[in-house]
């Protein structure tokens, strides 16, 4: 199957932080087949839950635009640092993928890097073509998400 | 040559038991030459985590379909499909995947749009070959191209368009939906946001049988008993009648059309694919609300 041609950059002119951008960057340098199994990696790589959240889904955010079930917990540190949490199951790889790129990409960036994040990063990766649009959709929603909770952290100060 | 039936007696009171098979009827035919063993998952990264030892990656979204047009692939696309999974067409084909075998259902629907003469289910899918402990390859086989002929699609048999669909109102018709999306509460599936449509609500005269009730805990299906109070009970559906299911896109109702056409060996089943992201979003075509037919 042919790629379309796919712009460095987002539409809106948004700029990625570097490290989602060598993540972009890793998975548009690969052929089809090989960004699946980066992305079977990513899965494997999800951090697992500290205790506060482990077994305590209800501290976290349910992310029912996942096509399985997806929670996700963020906090924002004093000096604006912000960490990101999720819980995905293991017969739900492509969700645990999409969430362990954006804890790859985002956690431990402050608050402003995170929310600059372009909203459509998603569909930067090449991966449209080989996991549904529907499945990017889960990964955009996941964004939206921590976003809002980032501001509501700062808010609430 | 084709593989020998699975005498379990559950499969024996199913309208067409050689459509079938059990985990452990595959473990013990597993090496067997006219084999081929393959898995199609709702999740695409499913089958790389682990998979049955020997089996081959059946994808729905990237192999099964058309990637432009709204579509299944042609009788070419299909032969080569199935030459570069090892598959002729006097193989015996068992499919198996994640969610109550909702994709491999589908997968054998499109399968039996080609007339692939022995494609079979395994009962219960990977969720029951998982439980009861049997082994797991993260192996991906490297099968020998096989010959499979280039057959026209049949879409006059077990599929339906929409012109059909609206010369059928009045006759039997099955939604397979959650409730939700049959009143028109929801205008898509519960968590599946984007497959929405314009317009909520089911095609006139359709029941209501969410496509899971054929399913028991453990993903395999139903005794024919069940099946039957549901179906012909409950539904007052009959093995005699002109049956049409449908759901969001067609892979939900693939899973009711297995079970009207082959466990309860209904003659006349079609599966209108096009489904409600088609009919929601039809211009003209008669709409009804609420939860009754």
């Amino acid at each position: 199957m042919t790629q379309p041609p796919v712009n460095s950059q987002p539409a809106s002119g948004a700029v990625l932080n570097p490290r989602l951008q060598e993540i972009a960057d890793d998975f548009r340098s690969m052929p089809d087949k090989d960004r699946l199994q980066l992305l079977l990696e990513f899965s494997q790589d999800l951090p697992a839950l500290p205790e506060r959240y482990a077994g305590h889904r209800d501290r976290m955010e349910p992310v029912p635009e996942c096509q399985t079930p997806l929670f996700l917990a963020v906090e924002v540190e004093p000096d604006e640092k912000v960490h990101l949490y999720f819980d995905a199951p293991a017969e739900a790889p492509t969700t645990r993928g999409f969430a362990a790129i954006l804890h790859a990409g985002l956690d431990g960036l402050d608050a402003g890097e995170v929310l600059a994040t372009p909203p459509e990063f998603s569909s930067q990766l090449g991966l449209a073509d080989l996991v549904s649009p529907l499945r990017l959709r889960g990964m955009a929603a996941m964004l939206s998400r921590i976003k809002r909770q980032v501001r509501e952290r700062q808010a609430s100060r | 040559m084709a593989l020998p039936q699975d005498s379990a007696p559950k499969f024996q009171e199913y309208a067409h038991p050689e459509m079938i098979v059990s985990t452990e009827w595959v473990a013990q035919h597993l090496d067997d030459p006219g084999l081929v063993v393959a898995e199609s998952d709702e999740d695409v990264l499913l089958y790389e985590t682990g998979h049955i030892p020997g089996a081959v990656k059946l994808d729905w979204h990237t192999e099964l379909n058309d990637p432009v047009t709204r579509d299944y692939v042609d009788g070419a696309g299909f032969a080569r499909l199935m030459s570069e999974k090892g598959i002729s067409r006097d193989t015996t084909l068992v499919l198996y995947g994640d969610r109550n075998n909702w994709w491999a259902a589908y997968a054998l629907w499109v399968c039996s749009l080609f007339g692939h003469p022995d494609v079979r289910l395994m009962d219960g899918g990977r969720a029951k070959w998982i439980a009861e402990g049997r082994p797991l390859s993260t192996d991906t086989p490297k099968p020998a191209p096989a010959d499979y002929p280039d057959i026209a699609r049949d879409d006059a048999r077990i599929r339906a368009f929409k012109d059909q669909v609206l010369a059928h109102l009045g006759q039997p018709m099955i939604d397979v939906r959650s409730p939700g999306e049959y009143s028109g509460e929801l205008l898509h599936m519960p968590d599946y946001p984007q497959e929405g449509a314009l317009r909520g609500g089911h095609i006139p005269g359709a029941k209501s049988v969410p496509w899971a009730r054929a399913a028991a805990e453990d993903a395999t299906f139903k005794p024919r008993k069940e099946l039957e109070a549901i179906y012909q009970g409950e539904a007052g559906l009959s093995p005699d009648d002109d049956v049409v299911v449908y759901c969001r896109i067609g892979e939900r109702s693939s899973h009711t059309w297995f079970v009207l056409q082959h466990l309860l060996g209904f003659g006349q089943v079609r599966n209108y694919d096009g489904s409600w992201t088609e009919w929601g979003n039809s211009v003209r075509v008669p709409i009804t609300r609420g939860d009754s037919p």
